[in-house]
């Protein structure tokens, strides 16, 4: 039937760029009504940037819309809001809940499309007055269990549910929708059981059957194999494959998915190995448990040695951000660290600066930095603040002056070697440009003179003249000071051009450590190893 | 494994007790008072009711901004000041009993509605700081009330009798008489029940804005104040209209403030104008809190229950005080103190509680890591 008809959704020639930052280029994809297509792609990929243009979602639009055109049926769509795609057909279900915690399961299938019955009151003052009808509720709230297949507990409160349940409910609530065609899952067994997870994609065989299109977002490429009709493949926002999914494997996909510039990769990782295999344990971390939301980490292990760069990789919401930030006290967190010997305490930032850890931030614009005051203010701070560095002492140490002088110099002495561009030490660390505070950070921990530095996400949003840059004064800082520096990234090949080893999370947990030579097929299998 | 499952019990129990410890708090305060007070049973009783019939309603109209997530609103006292106006208007007008009343709900419903809009955008701009906005918010609206009784009243909005007006020409005395409309509510199909007079009215009227909370909950607008209530983004995104939402609770509640205020002055017989909301809205929150209500959740029994054990130790905390000091101030003090200190505990308990339920995330982990290695042990060993 639908060798005349023009098929569901067409999207042609997507292009989208955040402020001169190309994210997707020239993006054709073609879905039939009925079809399942998977979706993979490391992170940054860009899956989730076309995924929200298909959905109209507002970040898109209010940061210059998008170019190219996206055919419903063949007929051209534009969407200002997510409003506007649902009533057109697409539903998608966010990785992250949209849930009310205290409603059952039922209300939130229906909500704010409960059905109702008018009454007396509703007559006078309008329609929001009328009073739910609960039969009705119950209905649609049954048929759209029933389409999905899975049985969940209707009249179970979602704050007392478990996770998988609660990814239910919102694909049962897509379902309840009548206008639904097209289906967008993002991630959606991230949080399911094995078991679940089967539950789940013989539901989207079933919505197949009943003529609903899905696009299925996962990192579990054998789920893709398993229900997929065609896969595609983005790397760094284009589009590298698009296959039947009957026609390929595993191994094929992840070699699509992360295999970029190989032989660049293995040059890089040659000049590594400074650090010899018999360098004695720095930091040593045992069984470590960090409740970061979204990045939750569970029973870690590992060892540090005295020197080296070791790199902690992984895809995003796996982990590997909490590791950092629970030993430095910004997560509450469980287990022993070791620094030396010596037991850190564990949820005190102070403690853990004391015993000169350092750590720069992710979340440079928050934790990083003081926006409003100057780059002299900001190199300086923590180091007045926590070792009484830049101080002069008066009345044997009665009163205690800040020592300008030795604060200019050592923000010049910064500025000037890992090149930041400003006007002068004295200007605010606001009105830098994204790579420029990331320098002023480094410059920040640089200046505490850590044994211990954490780095995390250093590169995240910056140009790669800049990256360049902060990964070779990290070097440098290692080489010149034998600091040991950990460093956390998604980005894998950043990962293998500066770190001895590198430690790649997943689920929470430690899937391997291998040395940065490996190649990037192993890499790519940990990261995929019990992905939660 | 023992252990830590005594432990989850006893955690439960303590859950359970740190609710209700408000309230057992204040049942033993009055079991205490009650008989050194010496009260006779038929007064107190008499009292209890004359004050659950004063003051229930006041303290329903609290109710719905909080299931909208709005803590509790302290603004209401902007409808006390809304039906205080309104009462003046009318006895000056002259109109007295039950159409005097009537009329004055009447005139104050649409000032309440202008102040509740005012007061909803306002704390639209501060989500999240609510209280302390509505709190901050009621002493200016305090401002704008005193403004307009004490020097447009009688200059710019006639007001004709003098026994109303200040001597200078302009202006309210300090407490207007509402002689003409005392307890004519509570005495139409009054009973006296062993000695006790039950007004009848008031508690029906009582009984059916209960009755409309309760139908209210189930309509698609107290559907979405609970979703606004509980997740803002998640019911903006699936299309309610949030703001207007959380202003329409904020209307509602103040509106009904100023019915309540109605019912509460009539029943004392005079208005002190400039004084008499000035301490209402503390009053009924400290009552509802008093009841075992929470920030975020509190429904019409905590309402009656608080009524009952706030305003028992309203009566006999003077009488005991000045029956051990000898000096009736004692208990006079008391009672101002045990309010603010009420609130005080609840809005300590309400940031606890969430913060142990943060923690308690971390101690889940914790222990599933734990069970996790215990079974990996097992394996070993088979």
């Amino acid at each position: 039937m639908s060798e005349q008809k023009a098929p569901l959704l067409q999207m042609r020639n997507i292009k989208k760029d955040f402020f001169g930052n190309q994210v997707l280029t020239d993006i054709n994809l073609e879905l039939e009504a009925g079809q399942v297509l998977g979706l993979v792609g490391e992170n940054g990929a860009g899956k989730s940037t076309l995924m929200k243009i298909l959905f109209g979602a507002t970040d898109i639009t209010a940061t210059g819309g998008y170019g190219g055109d996206i055919l419903l049926d063949g007929e051209k769509v534009s969407f200002s809001s997510p409003f506007d795609a649902i009533a057109a057909g697409i539903g998608m279900v966010h990785q992250e809940f949209s849930l009310i915690p205290g409603f059952e399961a039922e209300e939130n299938i229906v909500l704010n499309r409960e059905p109702k019955k008018k009454n007396l009151l509703s007559e006078i003052f309008g329609e929001r007055l009328d009073t739910l009808d609960r039969k009705a509720m119950d209905e649609t709230a049954v048929k759209a269990i029933e389409k999905m297949g899975v049985n969940i507990d209707r009249h179970m409160v979602i704050s007392s549910m478990p996770v998988g349940h609660k990814q239910f409910t919102e694909i049962a609530r897509e379902l309840s929708k009548d206008q639904l065609r097209l289906l967008i899952l993002d991630e959606p067994t991230a949080v399911l059981t094995e078991r679940e997870a089967e539950a789940l994609l013989d539901s989207i065989r079933g919505m197949s059957a009943r003529g609903i299109s899905v696009i299925f977002i996962t990192h579990r490429l054998q789920e893709i194999l398993s229900v997929c009709d065609t896969v595609a493949v983005m790397r760094d926002g284009v589009l590298v494959e698009k296959v039947p999914a009957k026609q390929t494997s595993v191994q094929e996909i992840t070699h699509w998915m992360v295999g970029r510039n190989v032989d660049g990769g293995k040059k890089a990782a040659a000049v590594q190995q400074t650090v010899n295999d018999n360098a004695k344990t720095a930091l040593k971390i045992e069984k470590l448990w960090v409740d970061m939301p979204g990045e939750t980490v569970r029973n870690v292990s590992l060892e540090v040695k005295e020197g080296e760069i070791l790199g902690i990789g992984g895809l995003a919401g796996q982990g590997k951000l909490g590791i950092p930030n629970g030993i430095m006290g910004l997560y509450e967190a469980g287990g022993r660290v070791e620094f030396e010997g010596q037991e850190i305490p564990l949820n005190s930032p102070r403690k853990c600066l004391d015993s000169s850890f350092a750590f720069v931030s992710e979340d440079r614009r928050g934790v990083g930095l003081l926006l409003d005051e100057s780059l002299e203010w900001n190199v300086a701070f923590p180091a007045m603040q926590i070792q009484n560095k830049f101080l002069k002492s008066y009345l044997g140490g009665l009163i205690k002056w800040r020592d300008d002088d030795a604060i200019r110099s050592v923000t010049e002495k910064y500025i000037d070697e890992l090149k930041i561009k400003c006007t002068g030490s004295k200007q605010n660390a606001r009105e830098l440009s994204g790579g420029n505070q990331q320098k002023i950070c480094l410059a920040k921990a640089f200046a505490l003179e850590p044994r211990v530095l954490f780095v995390s996400e250093p590169t995240r949003g910056i140009d790669v003249g800049a990256k360049a840059l902060v990964l070779d004064a990290l070097k440098k800082f290692n080489r010149e000071n034998g600091v040991t520096v950990v460093m956390v990234s998604s980005e894998l090949e950043e990962l293998r051009s500066t770190c001895d080893r590198i430690a790649i999370v997943s689920g929470g947990r430690i899937s391997g450590i291998l040395p940065a030579s490996s190649s990037v097929e192993d890499f790519g299998e940990l990261m995929l190893n019990n992905v939660i | 494994m023992n252990t830590k499952k005594d432990k989850t019990a006893s955690v439960d129990w303590g859950s359970i007790l740190r609710q209700a410890s408000v309230p057992i708090m204040f049942i033993i305060i009055c079991a205490i008072c009650i008989p050194i007070s010496g009260l006779s049973a038929n007064m107190l009783v008499n009292e209890i009711v004359t004050r659950m019939g004063r003051n229930s309603f006041l303290i329903l109209s609290l109710l719905i901004p909080i299931m909208a997530g709005m803590g509790l609103n302290f603004g209401m006292t902007l409808g006390a000041m809304a039906a205080e106006i309104a009462l003046i208007l009318v006895s000056d007008w002259q109109i007295v009993g039950i159409p005097g009343m009537v009329l004055a709900v009447i005139v104050s419903i649409p000032i309440s509605i202008l102040l509740g809009i005012f007061c909803g955008k306002i704390l639209n701009e501060a989500k999240g700081r609510e209280m302390i906005t509505s709190y901050i918010m009621s002493f200016f609206v305090n401002g704008i009330y005193q403004l307009v009784v004490l020097y447009l009243m009688g200059s710019i909005i006639p007001i004709k009798h003098t026994s109303i007006k200040l001597p200078r020409g302009y202006g309210i005395r300090n407490t207007v008489s509402l002689l003409g409309m005392r307890q004519k509510l509570d005495n139409l199909l009054a009973i006296n029940i062993a000695g006790v007079k039950i007004p009848v009215l008031t508690f029906i009227i009582i009984g059916l804005l209960c009755l409309f909370i309760v139908w209210f909950r189930r309509t698609k607008l107290g559907q979405d104040m609970r979703a606004v209530g509980q997740d803002m983004e998640v019911a903006r995104d699936a299309g309610i209209n949030v703001e207007r939402t959380r202003i329409i609770s904020i209307v509602m509640s103040t509106v009904l403030a100023g019915i309540g205020m109605v019912i509460y002055l009539q029943n004392m017989g005079n208005i002190a104008t400039y004084s008499a909301h000035s301490q209402i809205g503390m009053f009924c929150i400290a009552a509802l809190l008093v009841g075992g209500a929470s920030v975020d959740r509190a429904s019409i029994g905590n309402v009656f229950l608080g009524v009952i054990l706030f305003h028992t130790m309203f009566i006999v905390a003077p009488r005991a005080g000045a029956y051990i000091t000898g000096d009736s101030m004692i208990g006079e003090y008391f009672r101002v103190f045990v309010s603010y200190a009420v609130i005080t505990v609840a809005l300590i308990m309400y940031e606890t509680n969430k913060r142990r339920m943060r923690s308690a995330a971390g101690q889940q982990l914790a222990a599933a890591q734990e069970a996790e290695e215990a079974s990996a042990k097992g394996g070993e060993q088979a």
